[in-house]
């Protein structure tokens, strides 16, 4: 019996030949699933050109979806997605998904059940981190690692310490994993968890849904994290058993397994948070943020972070029968097409469109400051998004605050930065 | 290897965005990254920038995005070396992937405008307009094989001419 090991260790252990692995060592781990986009992919696929290889490793194992600036923004973007189209063609990469099947990638592939407990996957981008929630070793990696994982099936890693957190108790109305992760940011910082991996626990969790743990583990990288992981329970079993395609693990934490940090917050003294520019750790709660009076502009309620069924019915269930203010805007982006069209049967896109809201096709927009909702000079939005840098989401003088989208909404309401209760 | 020119100094928590804004990420060419390198942290970098300059920041330089664009436009800008307190894993992975050097230093007591001449073997970083000498925190040996082959493409070409299955 070797040294007792968490759940990252063991997730990285079992993807390569070692015996056993320690922080700090670094490894050739294998990869199950090795993801691009259409802003990230193509510098991969000119580099995968350059090693010279003539096959990908498995064409089952690749996943590339257009998401970023698809349906195509401009001329340069349409070639950029062509190149994914391409290469897609070219190896008969079994996970593309052309426009129309594609939603932003971090909402498609644990719903399409291609990432899946167990598995450790790279993806060039920096929310790959997201699959953590189904207890996956996930992490954000370059173009140029993933040409390298493209030609060769795995990738030098950095076997990172852990830090453990852990919530206890049932959180408050309205309190949603999003507060949870931006108020912990809050109490670490940006660079709070630098080269580490999170690994969440505790009783909260009892309480949120897999939508919750996708967004905490989304975030975990506003931390500075390598990734951010859940041990899976029942919870993901639910979520996974219809979806999955192939055998997954469960991997669990050994008891006395070593952590650099194990941090304790009571969830149910945590309050809805926002996140003043130009940091995600500038989170305050609610009642401060709406008493500041700050009006906003544009309110965004979508992402990889909060745009899952779950966060559309929070927004509506707000939104139903109500106005935004006058002269501001809501855009509402659904983050798949199998939650537009359950958004749609549900009656939610209603909702939204008669409280004045803009409901776009699935795409990441106006979260990177790419299209569909960009800010000129001076607007102020309100975002369910995971970003606040400057010049985030438009012009460099623009901000953005970010909320769980029960505060979006009640805040696209008011025209202000508004708790929901505000409103009800 | 040794390099010698001017410093451009920032702060800290300088984003992925601020080095390249995603409005611009339609398109990866050498010409587009080099034109807007730094541009949401300051407009006139590029105007500015010449062949050998160096990147000095605080802590966290590279947070965000895993973008490699990023750092591709400060090397296409003819920056060889960015030093700072501290940087973001995936920035920091990336940068090596690439073959750019970046070096974890000290930076208080550099400024814009400093000349500064770096070691990258032995990470001494001397400042001659100060006549200062700080000390780079070593380079783990992995890395530095790394951005000594020319980076990680480089790197996989040479395993594949030796037959080997493996890092």
């Amino acid at each position: 019996m070797g040294r007792p090991l968490t759940i990252t260790e063991k997730i990285i252990q079992s993807h390569t030949v070692s015996e056993t692995v320690s922080p700090g060592d670094i490894v050739n781990a294998r990869v199950d699933i090795a993801l691009g986009n259409d802003i990230t992919a193509p510098i991969a696929i000119k580099e995968f050109e350059a090693i010279g290889v003539t096959e990908v490793f498995d064409r089952k194992k690749i996943a590339l979806v257009p998401d970023h600036f698809v349906p195509n923004k401009d001329i340069l973007s349409a070639k950029q997605a062509k190149m994914l189209r391409e290469f897609a063609r070219k190896f008969d990469i079994e996970n593309y998904f052309e426009c129309g099947e594609a939603g932003v990638e971090h909402a498609l592939l644990p719903e399409k059940g291609i990432v899946l407990p167990g598995d450790l996957v790279v993806g060039a981008d920096s929310h790959t981190c997201t699959y953590g929630a189904l207890g996956a070793f996930a992490t954000g990696v370059g173009s140029t690692d993933l040409a390298y994982a493209f030609a060769f099936g795995e990738l030098w890693l950095k076997v990172p310490e852990s830090i453990k957190v852990i919530f206890e108790g049932k959180p408050k109305k309205w309190v949603s994993g999003k507060d949870l992760i931006l108020y912990l940011i809050g109490k670490i910082g940006v660079e709070g968890a630098n080269y580490m991996a999170l690994e969440f626990a505790g009783s909260t969790f009892k309480h949120l849904g897999m939508s919750d743990r996708f967004t905490i583990s989304n975030m975990a990288i506003e931390a500075g994290a390598k990734s951010g992981i859940f041990e899976p329970d029942e919870i993901t079993e639910d979520y996974v058993k219809n979806r999955a395609k192939r055998d997954y693990v469960f991997y669990k934490s050994d008891e006395g397994a070593e952590y650099a940090k194990v941090l304790k917050f009571d969830a149910e003294s945590i309050n809805p948070q926002v996140a003043f520019p130009h940091l995600p750790e500038n989170s305050v709660d609610i009642d401060e943020a709406s008493a500041k009076n700050i009006k906003i502009d544009q309110s965004v309620i979508g992402s990889c972070t909060n745009g899952r069924i779950e966060d559309l019915r929070i927004a509506a269930g707000i939104l139903k029968g109500k106005k935004i203010a006058k002269y501001s805007r809501l855009i509402v982006i659904p983050a798949t097409p199998d939650i537009y069209r359950a958004a749609e049967k549900e009656g939610l896109i209603d909702i939204f469109m008669d409280a004045g809201a803009v409901v776009s096709t699935p795409t990441c927009g106006p979260c990177l400051g790419g299209y569909m909702g960009i800010l000129a000079d001076g607007e102020r939005a309100i975002s369910s998004t995971n970003r606040n840098f400057k010049g985030r989401m438009g012009d460099v003088t623009s901000e953005v605050y970010l909320a769980n989208p029960a505060v979006c909404a009640a805040s696209a309401i008011l025209g202000k930065i508004a708790g929901p209760d505000e409103v009800s | 290897m040794i390099f010698s020119g001017k410093v451009f100094k920032f702060g800290d928590n300088i984003d992925t965005d601020a080095i390249i804004p995603a409005r611009y990420l339609n398109d990866s060419s050498d010409e587009n990254l080099r034109k807007h390198c730094m541009e949401d942290a300051d407009a006139s970098f590029s105007s500015k920038v010449s062949k050998g300059d160096f990147i000095a920041a605080g802590n966290n330089f590279g947070c965000g995005s895993s973008r490699e664009h990023a750092p591709r436009a400060i090397k296409v800008s003819g920056v060889p070396v960015v030093i700072a307190k501290s940087f973001a894993r995936i920035f920091y992975r990336n940068a090596f992937n690439i073959g750019l050097f970046i070096l974890e230093a000290d930076t208080d007591g550099m400024d814009n405008g400093d000349m500064l001449e770096i070691d990258t073997d032995t990470g001494e970083i001397k400042n001659k307009t100060k006549n200062t000498v700080v000390k780079a925190k070593p380079i783990p040996k992995f890395m530095s094989e790394l951005v000594n082959a020319g980076g990680l493409i480089a790197y996989a070409k040479k395993k594949i001419k030796e037959g080997r299955n493996s890092l």
